[in-house]
């Protein structure tokens, strides 16, 4: 228990950490929502000046962090300029969608990951092993920006999936399954962009631990006593070489929510991607940090979930007393 | 040796092709920035050896290219007149490296404008651009790693080399940087620095924040080796020797480190180059008319580009034999850095 307790800690830390970060990173900024009003000869400097007061931008920085913190506290993010409205649930509203991308992509990757890679390893340079390490060599020098766009242009080119958005026009009247069905249409392309984007790291990583393991005498041993193949490599092997593709599993949510960011905005999907750019561009300071917090929890939360797994996969950290 | 021979490899495929970027001024036929209006989106022009009438030519020529009659978008090949392509003809001046001017061009046509590649929506050639912006993007994707690589080296240093709460801190903050999702961040950073500059201004802020993005890895991989290092008995006997720390840390412990720090160099270039090219994408990076691997890619986030101009997308393409160039210079070096370490654990023990 104390190691789900130090991690859960260490995640709090990390919060705070970057919060703090992108405060500290808005105190550079030159700047601010406000000043293109400045060139509105119809805005008075007074009622600039009213508006940096009515949104604290005058005070000084720890005040604003420390407002900005209690705020968190009771469920707000902070107010954003651009949208005239808080932040939470404007962010709440993309989340879910950014959500849906990556979880779905997640779990068609590792599903797709584990076995090929255990495949991979399973026949260690033999042929399929040489078609799967080709191919995935071939998708890991692909960036995912280009990737992204190729799929697109595939798709405007055959016209088999739609192009953009989250929905077609005229959803609301769709039956629950023609609305089930519209929505996956949606999700393909970009969830295909993610899951190839990550794809190629999580079979060579599953490939690398899982041929590791299956040198190991104990696997001899079981082969020896007659074990079937495949329960040997699934159910033993896989077993054995989980500790370091859990680890693998936290540090994945990162890139997903990287790659994710960049397919959005490129297949316009409305998750927090487009939202974050937007209000980038628009200088929208309490969104951006919103948005980089709100990721940076889902970021967290993959880790603590990789942490619970490892807990229950790794029975050594049961018994072992934390290294420092 | 093969090992050997596999980095040269790599080394010969990437320093063929960053000098092909290089000398962009000789490779391009055009200016990246000179336009022709009057032809928006020519598609890719072919070069033939045969001609209309199925006779053979030795010097290879193209037909340029007429709206077919009834369109306004459409092209043909006009096939009445051939036009020779030219090696190693005189074209617009331009100044090789930034240095030398000269008018050289490998290639091109005193009659009528080739485009390889097609053009863009001002008509500018693509191929010029895509050359002229591999030196942005490849310069941005360099220095950013130096700075990064910099950083990384000095933080790791005084981390491993200072132990106690200096590392503590240090690496701290490095896990931070380390969790963060890189495009996240490299969004939160860009998203607080000045909007509306000049291009020359725009392109050093866009290396100098993927510079500062990166550092934490390189950092921890030099602060395990110093760890070590620091321990060696060569390094003690010196420091037994009275020599002071920044002479121990330059001349005893910094070459220890080459190693790890050109790995990740081969490993971060790419990743920059990328990260570049994703910035400007979102218009966030090095703006127009300058050309750099990403804006030039940002025409295809209008779909009616996407639909017609496929041409458009060729940039993309372009970019991947770096990438292959760089992955496998990381991956010999990994596999050097490998054998290297089990050389010297097989020397420490003679048995």
């Amino acid at each position: 228990m104390r190691y789900l307790l130090r991690r859960t800690l260490h995640a709090v830390f990390l919060l705070f950490g970057v919060s703090l970060l992108t405060f500290l990173f808005s105190a550079l900024t030159p700047g601010n929502y406000f000043d293109e009003m400045r060139l509105n000869p119809q805005i008075s400097p007074e009622s600039i000046a009213a508006l940096h007061t009515q949104y604290q931008l005058d005070r000084p920085l720890p005040v604003r962090y420390a407002h900005w913190l209690n705020a968190v506290a009771h469920g707000e993010l902070g107010f954003s300029f651009a949208y005239n409205s808080p932040v939470a649930p404007l962010l709440w509203v993309r989340a879910r969608n950014t959500l849906l991308l990556t979880v779905t992509a997640a779990l068609l990757a590792w599903l797709l990951a584990l076995p090929l890679g255990v495949w991979s390893a399973s026949r260690f340079g033999r042929v399929p092993d040489r078609v799967v390490s080709w191919t995935t060599a071939t998708l890991l020098v692909i960036p995912d920006l280009v990737l992204a766009l190729g799929l697109l242009i595939l798709a405007v080119r055959t016209g088999w999936f739609p192009t953009g958005g989250l929905v077609s026009v005229g959803y609301e009247e769709f039956s629950p399954l023609h609305k089930l069905g519209d929505l996956a249409l949606h999700m393909t392309l970009p969830v295909l962009a993610l899951v190839l984007a990550t794809l190629p790291m999580l079979v060579r990583h599953v490939r690398a631990s899982v041929a590791e393991v299956l040198d190991a005498p104990f696997l001899r041993a079981a082969l020896g006593h007659g074990i079937p193949h495949r329960k040997l490599l699934y159910g033993y092997a896989l077993r054995a070489a989980a500790n370091p593709l859990i680890s693998l599993f936290g540090f994945s949510v990162g890139t997903l929510l990287s790659g994710s960011l960049l397919v959005e905005v490129v297949m316009s999907w409305p998750g927090l991607g487009p939202l974050l750019l937007e209000s980038i561009l628009a200088r929208d300071l309490y969104v951006v940090i919103g948005g980089v917090l709100l990721s940076m929890i889902f970021l967290v939360a993959g880790n603590l979930f990789a942490d619970v797994l490892l807990y229950w996969a790794d029975p050594r950290i049961h018994t072992a007393v934390s290294p420092k | 040796m093969s090992q050997r021979l596999k980095l040269t490899k790599w080394l010969v495929v990437l320093v063929v092709l960053h000098c092909i970027v290089a000398g962009a001024g000789f490779f391009a036929p055009y200016n990246p920035v000179e336009q022709d209006r009057e032809h928006p989106y020519l598609p890719p022009m072919r070069v033939h050896l045969m001609d209309a009438q199925n006779h053979f030519h030795v010097r290879p020529f193209f037909y340029p290219l007429r709206l077919r009659t009834g369109s306004f978008d459409q092209y043909e090949e006009d096939t009445t007149s051939a036009i020779p392509l030219r090696f190693f003809t005189r074209g617009t001046p331009y100044r090789l490296l930034g240095l030398i001017p000269s008018r050289l061009h490998l290639f091109g046509s005193t009659d009528a404008r080739i485009h390889l590649l097609g053009s863009d929506a001002y008509g500018r050639d693509q191929l010029s651009r895509i050359l002229y912006g591999g030196q942005v993007s490849l310069l941005a994707g360099l220095l950013g790693a130096t700075v990064t690589l910099l950083f990384g080296a000095l933080i790791g240093m005084a981390a491993g080399y200072y132990d106690g709460w200096r590392d503590e801190l240090l690496m701290r903050v490095a896990e931070l940087f380390l969790a963060l999702p890189w495009l996240y961040l490299l969004f939160a950073l860009r998203a607080f620095l000045p909007l509306a500059v000049s291009p020359l201004e725009a392109f050093l802020l866009v290396v100098a924040v993927i510079g500062m993005v990166g550092w934490a890895r390189p950092a921890r991989l030099v602060r395990g080796v110093v760890l070590s290092v620091k321990e060696r008995d060569f390094v003690r006997a010196a420091r037994g020797f009275g020599a002071p720390d920044f002479y121990l840390l330059r001349r005893h412990i910094l070459p220890e480190t080459a190693s790890v720090l050109l790995t990740q160099a081969a490993i971060l270039v790419p990743q920059f180059v990328l990260a570049e090219m994703t910035l400007s994408f979102l218009g966030l990076g090095v703006p127009e008319p300058m050309s750099s691997w990403g804006n030039l890619l940002a025409s295809l986030q209008q779909y009616s580009v996407l639909v017609s101009y496929w041409w458009m997308y060729l940039p993309a393409v372009a970019i991947i034999p770096f990438f292959l160039g760089y992955l496998g210079l990381a991956s010999a070096l990994q596999e050097r850095v490998g054998a290297y370490k089990i050389d010297e654990k097989s020397s420490w023990n003679p048995s």
